[in-house]
């Protein structure tokens, strides 16, 4: 049987790992390459990486960067942040990554996805939704892309399945309402996600304490939670995550 | 010096990280002279198998050779299912036949593919895992696995719906279906006794 995962997430831009609250608001949390390693050595299940800088183009520098994280890391290690093309995926997985991230390319051409698992198969290929939940339509979220900057048109949940159909993995499902609140990840955005696809779910935003951990996984379906802000300011251990969810009867690899 | 098989597939980068990591020298090349002169061999892979082998291309016989003459080999990934007889991903494609069996799906009512975290139970006698304990979790990401038929190979099993062998040893050959170089630091514990066994050393 699989466990549950723990990924924390660094947030990079300029070199540095940042947190915010809803993505406004960021603050220096480190250095990406020592809390990669601090991560993989503290026993994390995986590790993101997400180049908050390139929105909008895919950035060279970030290459050299993730080949000096990946020296030190031993854990699956995914990457994005303005991945638009399956030249750009290769280069990324040959830098280290073992798998990437593609949110605003993949709403543009969906069929970005279906290039992606067609080449290099689809446990490679992490779909990453921005999800902020609709002002107009209840109980509905919409996809924002962009850094969350520019809400589009579609559905979260039909996004999602669409996005399984192109071929995508994965899906890495960011709560812009939660995220960096530490108030608790959107269960209800969780459970409605991972209810419609087949693929895993990782629920994203909002982790503030252990218990938090443990409803995204029970209430919300997810496959795996990811944090930033309770790993890097130090609340909490991957150790006593870990330990926590087993506790409470969590398949977790301690 | 160990070597690492070089045959342009996938992440090999993340093989040598790790085993530089545990302070282990280590080389990436497919030149016969390096290959021959190595401690012990190491087959990556990420890759599908048919592309994977045609890949390998003539290495493939003096990998094969240098095994049967009591090289240390481990095989990883899809460097583990070439270990064997042959493969069904995508048509039929014929391994290395170091040790008998076949590779094929996984069974349709599982998810496919198998990937993340998965208890592997050891076998006491599989040196490569000395040190262990009885069960440890490792980090798979498959669609295919292997039949084993040999009566000579040693296994151990991970659980996915069914018994999956993840681990094979046959004498100086040891094949893991898991990425022990992304399996933190148990992963790396595998790696420093592959190392110590390509250097005579008995593993503890």
């Amino acid at each position: 049987m699989l466990t549950k995962r723990i990924i924390p997430c660094l947030d990079v831009k300029d070199n540095r790992v940042v947190k915010g609250v809803k993505f406004l608001n960021l603050r220096d949390a480190g250095d990406p390459v020592e809390l990669g390693a601090r991560y993989s050595d503290e026993g994390a299940d995986e590790l993101v990486f997400l180049d908050i800088t390139a929105t909008i183009r895919f950035r060279k520098t970030i290459v050299e960067l993730v080949e000096k994280v990946a020296e030190n890391v031993f854990i699956p290690f995914t990457v994005g942040g303005g991945i638009q093309t399956v030249e750009q995926m290769d280069e990324i997985l040959r830098s280290g990554a073992d798998k990437v991230s593609v949110n605003t390319a993949a709403v543009d051409n969906p069929a970005l996805l279906t290039e992606a698992a067609q080449r290099f198969g689809s446990q490679c290929v992490v779909l990453a939704i921005d999800a902020r939940r609709s002002k107009t339509k209840p109980g509905c979220w919409q996809v924002c892309v962009k850094a969350g900057s520019e809400p589009t048109d579609l559905d979260v949940v039909e996004w999602a399945v669409k996005g399984e159909k192109f071929g995508a993995g994965e899906i890495l499902l960011t709560s812009m309402d939660a995220d960096g609140t530490k108030a608790g990840y959107d269960n209800e955005l969780n459970k409605a996600v991972s209810d419609a696809v087949n693929i895993p779910v990782i629920a994203s935003g909002g982790a503030g304490k252990l218990e938090h951990l443990y409803d995204a996984i029970i209430q919300g379906g997810a496959d795996a939670v990811l944090m930033a802000s309770i790993t890097h300011f130090g609340n909490c251990t991957i150790k006593q995550m870990k330990e926590y969810l087993a506790n409470r009867g969590i398949a977790m690899n301690l | 010096m160990i070597a690492v098989v070089d045959y342009n597939v996938g992440n090999v980068r993340s093989v040598c990280n790790a085993f530089r990591h545990i302070g282990c020298p280590v080389t990436l090349s497919r030149d016969m002279a390096v290959l021959q002169d190595a401690a012990g061999l190491v087959l990556p892979g990420v890759a599908a198998f048919g592309y994977a082998v045609n890949a390998l291309g003539s290495a493939a016989d003096l990998v094969k050779q240098l095994a049967l003459n009591g090289k240390p080999l481990l095989g990883i990934c899809v460097g583990y299912q070439m270990l064997f007889d042959e493969s069904f991903e995508y048509g039929r494609h014929e391994g290395l036949g170091l040790i008998a069996g076949s590779v094929v799906p996984i069974p349709p009512e599982q998810t496919v593919p198998h990937m993340g975290w998965n208890q592997v139970h050891l076998a006491e006698e599989i040196d490569l895992f000395a040190g262990l304990g009885a069960q440890k979790h490792f980090y798979f990401a498959h669609s295919f696995y292997a039949k084993v038929t040999d009566a000579k190979a040693k296994i151990a099993y991970t659980d996915y719906g069914f018994s999956l062998a993840a681990v094979v040893q046959k004498e100086n050959i040891y094949g893991v279906q898991f990425h022990p170089e992304k399996s933190g630091k148990t992963g790396l514990r595998v790696l420093e006794n592959f190392a110590k066994i390509c250097e005579g050393k008995n593993p503890t």
